[in-house]
């Protein structure tokens, strides 16, 4: 029941925001309700138990990455932007095609979803002392090991873009 | 597991050209820095002769099929077939970009080194087997073409193209990852072998719903990819605003990675819920070939009819995907063979035909071609008449397995439009052609200097390939109709 209540609390904390981060006008405010937002995935993380990604989540996202984007939007003129139309002429045409989506996702998995065999977490309860954050660890770094090194390589190629983006003479 | 976290050293093998890429473009990087205001294009030069080291360990590796890392990479004939097309597709670039940035005075290594990561990211989509993978593979190419598309940052095309391109591909991205999620939820696996089977014990039930929209949504998102429609909005203006060689690289590189995650994933995850997923693509097919073609007839720039072209020739390979069916991949792998080196071969030329600051692009532009530059516009008729599917070129038999293998899976109706429509094709790159040959040079438009070097070299491989498919397509044909099964 507290489960429950929590989930919707959370997921309404994501919805809110995401909806506020989008339609208001100034860049701060979008950049808080954005955290707002943040935070509320870091909520539903906590509810699987997911503790390690709470934390990464808390820490890295609001933390780090939120941090980084106020600073952002500090240094670059924002008066021009702030006196722009927020929506432009197509903004129904693309509620329509929103809700459209959505009642479709909603039906399929209204009808869907008994029918189908939803993961379900393994029937041999964890070793002692394995917690979420070992779990995460051991498949991190044994099954999912190339992926992880991998993604070193996207984070290279994104920080020699960017550079390259912004340097003053090439 | 605890004490064999070591990768076995057949499994390095298995993932050898990657390494080879990653490591070739960081020594690019460091190169640039070190070696000061010398001229670059021997870095071209070494990025061309890396990804050829690259294929020669893609054909190695081949010699040792199998999976590797748990699952997360697959090497078999399909990997090599598409690994080897990418680096193909990348040495071509390279070379006929080195001319071209020292024209436009933005030659510098790092042009290299993202094009050499962007190889890379889709050598990673075409080998892996596992969702995550795909996509992290999907993100590497993206990000480097983003940034290629906007690399002459003075050019206000040229911005507008990179920015166009990343929003764009940022939204189409996010839907597959959405539809990663979906399939992940329904089935608890991001491994197609896994995804397969929970999605064949639902095949024909309500069940099968959930994995058809997670389809969708990969529809979505790789459809941006390859510029099918209705996601092809984006490719007029960024092949058009992006430096020609770049476009030539984005009109084969990443879309050919595109098409192999769309066999994989679709043949190999999906392939049981065929039914639920052909309408889609039927579609798709139809309307990307529509609009290339009828779009393509009405442009008075060259470069922008040929972004309108290749959204038509993404129809084409859509119809090969319609007849799901072996005989439909092995078409597809063909026509993105013969389609990767006619296209690169086209735009290369292309951004050289423009003269300086890519100012010349209009069909009239081109007019004196054939007397002035004889072996540019013989070039250049080659890749034409090859798009054009005329017979002894490649585009001939590829379009012919393509419609084969529709009409083979009872496509008839597809395939009477897609002949139609070829036909209309032809109008428009046969005006480009009368142009070159008929018409007298104008007085206010500059000389074609003459093709040099790498970019001269580049364009003879394309064409000579062009023309091997298209009189001696065997060999090919042969080790594409052995590749075409997927390993389940």
């Amino acid at each position: 029941m507290t489960d429950t209540v929590l989930f919707y609390v959370f997921a309404l904390l994501v919805l809110g925001g995401g909806v506020l981060t989008i339609t208001r006008k100034s860049a701060v405010h979008s950049a808080i309700y954005l955290i707002i937002s943040l935070i509320g995935v870091g909520g539903l993380y906590l509810l699987q138990q997911a503790e390690f990604l709470f934390a990464v989540q808390i820490i890295l996202y609001v933390g780090g990455v939120m941090l980084l984007f106020l600073f952002v939007i500090m240094l670059v003129n924002l008066e021009q932007a702030a006196t722009e139309r927020q929506f432009n002429k197509q903004w129904w045409i693309a509620l329509a095609c929103v809700l459209a989506v959505g009642a479709e996702l909603a039906y399929v998995l209204y009808r869907g979803a008994a029918a189908f065999q939803f993961a379900r977490p393994s029937e041999t309860p964890p070793a002692p002392g394995m917690g979420n954050t070992e779990i995460l660890a051991q498949v991190l770094f044994s099954e999912y090991l190339l992926p992880f090194e991998v993604a070193s390589v996207l984070l290279l190629v994104a920080v020699v873009g960017s550079v390259i983006m912004a340097k003053k003479r090439i | 597991m605890p004490g064999n976290s070591l990768p076995a050293a057949v499994e390095l093998v298995r993932f050898l050209p990657e390494t080879i890429l990653v490591l070739l473009g960081t020594l690019i990087m460091v190169l640039e820095a070190v070696t000061g205001d010398r001229p670059k294009t021997f870095l071209g030069h070494l990025a061309a002769a890396g990804l050829g080291l690259a294929a020669c360990a893609a054909v190695y590796a081949h010699s040792s099929p199998g999976e590797a890392f748990s699952g997360m990479l697959v090497v078999d004939g399909f990997t090599t077939f598409f690994r080897l097309l990418v680096y193909a597709v990348g040495i071509l670039t390279v070379l006929s970009s080195c001319q071209f940035l020292t024209r436009e005075r933005a030659n510098t290594g790092e042009f290299y080194a993202l094009v050499v990561f962007s190889v890379a990211g889709q050598s990673v989509m075409v080998a892996s087997h596992e969702l995550i993978m795909i996509f992290i593979g999907l993100e590497i190419s993206s990000i480097a073409t983003y940034v290629l598309a906007g690399f002459l940052r003075d050019d206000p095309r040229a911005t507008e193209s990179a920015v166009k391109y990343f929003l764009l591909g940022s939204f189409a991205t996010a839907f597959v990852l959405y539809g990663i999620a979906w399939i992940y939820g329904a089935t608890g696996s991001t491994e197609l072998t896994a995804i397969r089977a929970a999605v064949d014990t639902q095949a024909g039930r309500e069940g099968a719903m959930l994995a058809a929209v997670a389809a969708a949504l990969m529809f979505v998102g790789l459809g941006f990819k390859v510029s099918g429609a209705p996601f092809q909005m984006w490719a007029p203006d960024v092949y058009q605003g992006a430096p020609s060689p770049v476009s030539a690289f984005l009109s084969a590189g990443p879309k050919a990675a595109a098409f192999a995650v769309f066999l994989r994933v679709f043949e190999t995850a999906f392939g049981s819920i065929g039914p639920l997923w052909e309408p889609l693509f039927w579609i798709s097919a139809l309307l990307s070939m529509t609009i290339g073609n009828f779009a393509a007839l009405v442009q008075g720039n060259v470069k922008r009819m040929l972004a309108y072209s290749s959204i038509a020739h993404a129809g084409y390979i859509l119809v090969a995907l319609t007849a799901r069916s072996e005989v439909g991949t092995a078409a597809v792998m063909f026509y993105l063979a013969a389609y990767a080196l006619m296209n690169v071969g086209a735009f290369a030329l292309l951004g050289h035909l423009t003269r300086k600051g890519e100012r010349f692009q209009k069909v009239e532009d081109l007019a004196g071609l054939g007397s002035a530059q004889p072996l540019a516009a013989a070039l250049f008729s080659i890749f034409l008449l090859s798009l054009i599917g005329v017979p002894l070129t490649a585009g001939f038999f590829g379009k012919f397995y393509i419609f084969k293998a529709a009409l083979d899976s009872g496509l008839v109706w597809l395939t009477v439009l897609g002949l139609l429509n070829s036909a209309v094709g032809a109008y428009y790159y046969l005006r480009v052609l009368v142009v070159m040959y008929m018409r007298e040079a104008s007085e206010e438009v500059p000389p074609v200097e003459a093709l040099s070097g790498g970019l001269r070299a580049a364009l003879l491989a394309c064409s000579a390939g062009t023309l091997a498919l298209g009189i001696f397509p065997g060999p090919v044909l042969d080790f594409v109709n052995r590749s075409a099964t997927l390993i389940r």
